[in-house]
């Protein structure tokens, strides 16, 4: 079989999703924002959310996702998206409303926000980033940094006694009475990003189906500013962050239950 | 048929907020203005109106809200004093870079700092002079009575959305807590989708078919691209400047002496006119109602007729350099004010005006 | 016995080199461009053995760029 007989449409099976605008993204290459950008572009068109839904954008890497994935969006001051959630959501109940946050952002200067939208049990999806390190401003320490782990402002390693410990958000999300589901995920292998998209959909079902807060924590690299090639990053993650962050569902409730 | 009814400013904002149409409401306790929430609570219009009204965890959070809800188009308000609307300057930068139209309440508290919960005008630079971060300005709008209070929720929401920008009123703990008759707006209903849609062609609200994707951003890197977006807040701000000043005038057309003063103060220097005036002195005021944009001709004009002006404010002297960029000099421009909470009378009124204006005594033939 | 020919496209100019489709490949198909580089100075994947894909996407699925397109035919033997 030679190629031009096998490059054609009806054989096609894996395409670039109609939601990823035509931009190429601001991302340094092997990024995980870029593997859950397109699970999200994916998901809406195959879901049919496209003219339902509104994403709010976070201060960080993914300040541009409004440029990328082509829905309607509201960019928020850092850490408040949740609040903008909130009201986006209340004021329109048919809506999907979701979040896309890092580690900074939701963990650190938006604590307040994040935990009280997810304790008030919004009817939003919040999609969180966490890959330890501020990417944005030059790769500085994060709420979910790893002890001795190495930053622009650790440049020594992550101390707890001065710096504090990783701050296992999701975990701590979990316990609330508010959030439906709450599950960590990674887009590492291509299992890793099946599993990440089947656990985006149902935060979304959960949302248009009004059962509470999800919450969708994907471990994720900073090749960058983990100062490693994409492909070490990956190792470095599955050996050092997936011990203190393992993968799984921390919190599932399911509908009938709830 | 008119509705009249005894109440607080705050709870008449309350009133004229679901009489208006308001879509949603997010706010935070503190006191002097915290009737607000408690009043919305208790009249329930997410089952008439259909109106959202929210207990924030935070005035950051509440303001948040508010410039979430305005990117979707829908009318939204909040309030609080002084020391949480300091809490929400960063989200009023965003609403003003973002071109969202939206109302906001400072029931005024002396301050710094926590300071104390009597009425004050301090925080007329941080209304005015923009308060957060960047180049900006939002419609500022001074009550003295509580018929103010309720009227100027519907007109704040009005030039807010016809300017897209946010707007102000600038009250006090005194127009907050009195109670006063006020004659209530009939109620209007809530913008329909199809409305909204029409109105703001801007709001991140959906696609919902349309052809392309709304981003309501405060972002822009190319600077080149930044300024242009300042020169679009700016000629938006000379229009305001140039469609929307407001100020109410007594006394002035033969005063020889003119008292500026706005909000409740403004009532205790027009009592203090009237028992000059009975003893012959001709004294006259003008009211600002808009403190931004600030009525700076009409009073040159008043002050024209006049040997000198005093600005009475609650506050060490804020407004007063404005009055005196207003009359550039040509007329002497004195400043009385009392602080911490406390709000002079009439009498104390009128001895500041002798103070500076010693004179004064013998214009009365 | 059916057979499961594959074919991949690279969008080589949207491509950032990263590497990351190479290791997912199960059948060692892609490589990066040894010498050549794109308008953005990357070192673009490229299929270095077409004809051993086998068409099952891991490429395209860990692909941070959204910049592979894959096909796949199952020859049954059915003529």
């Amino acid at each position: 079989m030679t190629k031009e007989e096998l490059i054609r449409p009806e054989n096609k099976v894996y395409s670039r999703p109609r939601l990823l605008t035509e931009v190429n993204t601001h991302y340094c290459p092997g990024c995980s924002h870029g593997v859950v950008h397109r699970i999200i572009a994916e998901l809406l068109d195959e879901m049919g959310l496209e003219d339902i839904a509104i994403g709010i954008a976070p201060v960080g890497c993914a300040v541009f996702a409004y440029n990328y994935i082509d829905i309607d969006w509201i960019e928020a001051a850092h850490g408040r998206a949740p609040a903008l959630a909130t009201a986006a959501s209340r004021l329109n109940p048919d809506r999907l409303v979701f979040t896309y946050q890092g580690d900074g952002d939701l963990a650190a200067i938006g604590t307040a926000e994040t935990i009280h939208a997810a304790n008030r049990g919004e009817n939003i999806a919040i999609i969180f980033i966490n890959n330890a390190i501020y990417g944005m401003t030059g790769g500085q320490m994060a709420p979910t940094t790893l002890l001795g782990m190495k930053t622009a402002t650790t440049p020594y390693g992550r101390r707890a006694d001065l710096n504090g410990y990783p701050l296992p958000i999701s975990n701590l999300l979990a316990q609330l009475d508010g959030t439906c589901y709450v599950t960590r995920q990674a887009v590492h292998t291509p299992a890793a990003v099946r599993k990440a998209k089947t656990a985006i959909k149902k935060a979304f079902e959960n949302s248009l189906a009004k059962r509470g807060t999800s919450i969708v924590e994907i471990v994720s690299t900073c090749n960058s500013g983990w100062k490693l090639s994409p492909a070490q990053s990956n190792d470095w993650m599955v050996e050092h962050m997936f011990e203190k962050y393992p993968l799984g569902d921390l919190k599932n409730v399911e509908p009938e239950k709830k | 048929m008119e509705e009249v009814r005894l109440m607080k400013g705050n709870e008449a904002i309350a009133h004229a907020a679901i009489r208006y149409g308001c879509d949603g409401y997010f706010g935070y306790p503190i006191t002097p203005q915290s009737e607000v929430l408690e009043t919305l609570s208790e009249l329930r219009p997410w089952e008439s109106t259909g109106m959202v009204v929210l207990q924030a965890e935070s005035e950051v959070a509440a303001i948040n809200m508010v410039y979430g809800g305005a990117a979707t188009g829908k009318a939204v308000m909040t309030s609080s004093s002084s020391p949480g609307v300091s809490l929400k300057q960063e989200g009023i930068s965003y609403l003003a870079a973002s071109e969202l139209p939206a109302l906001i309440l400072n029931v005024m508290r002396g301050g710094p700092g926590l300071g104390t919960i009597q009425p004050s005008q301090a925080d007329y630079f941080q209304a005015t002079k923009g308060g957060g971060h960047g180049d900006y300005h939002m419609i500022v709008l001074a009550p003295a009575t509580v018929q103010e209070m309720t009227d100027f929720v519907a007109l704040g929401f009005d030039l807010s959305f016809k300017y897209r920008t946010p707007a102000m009123i600038l009250a006090d703990g005194v127009v907050g807590q009195m109670m006063e008759k006020v004659v209530l707006p009939p109620f209007r209903p809530r913008r329909s989708e199809e409305e909204i849609r029409r109105q703001c062609p801007w709001a991140a609200c959906g696609k919902m078919g349309r052809d392309h994707r709304n981003v309501v951003t405060s972002l822009e890197l190319d600077s080149a691209k930044m300024e242009k977006n300042n020169e679009r807040f700016q000629a938006t701000y000379r229009a305001i400047e140039a469609a929307e000043v407001r100020y109410q005038e007594y006394f002035t057309e033969d005063a020889d002496y003119l008292i500026v003063a706005f909000g409740s103060i403004a009532r205790i220097c027009l009592k203090a006119i009237e028992d000059a005036r009975e003893a012959g002195l001709k004294i006259g005021m003008l009211r600002p109602i808009t403190l931004w944009p600030f009525p700076s001709e009409a009073i040159a004009k008043a002050a024209a007729r006049t040997h000198g002006i005093l600005t009475v404010e609650l506050n060490a002297g804020q407004m007063v350099e404005d009055v005196r960029l207003a009359v550039g000099g040509s007329k002497p421009v004195y400043h009385f004010g009392r602080m911490g909470g406390i709000v002079p009378n009439p009498n104390e009124v009128l001895a500041a005006l002798k103070s500076h204006f010693p004179e004064i005594e013998s214009s009365n033939k | 016995m059916a057979k499961v020919y594959g074919a991949v496209t690279i969008d080589s100019k949207r491509c950032k080199g990263c590497e990351l489709c190479v290791v997912a490949c199960p059948a060692d198909v892609l490589q990066l461009e040894p010498q050549e580089v794109n308008d953005r100075g990357y070192h673009y994947a490229y299929t270095a053995q077409p004809s051993s894909c086998i068409g099952c996407a891991a490429c395209a699925t860990v692909c941070p760029d959204a910049c592979i397109e894959v096909y796949r035919f199952v020859d049954r033997g059915e003529k």
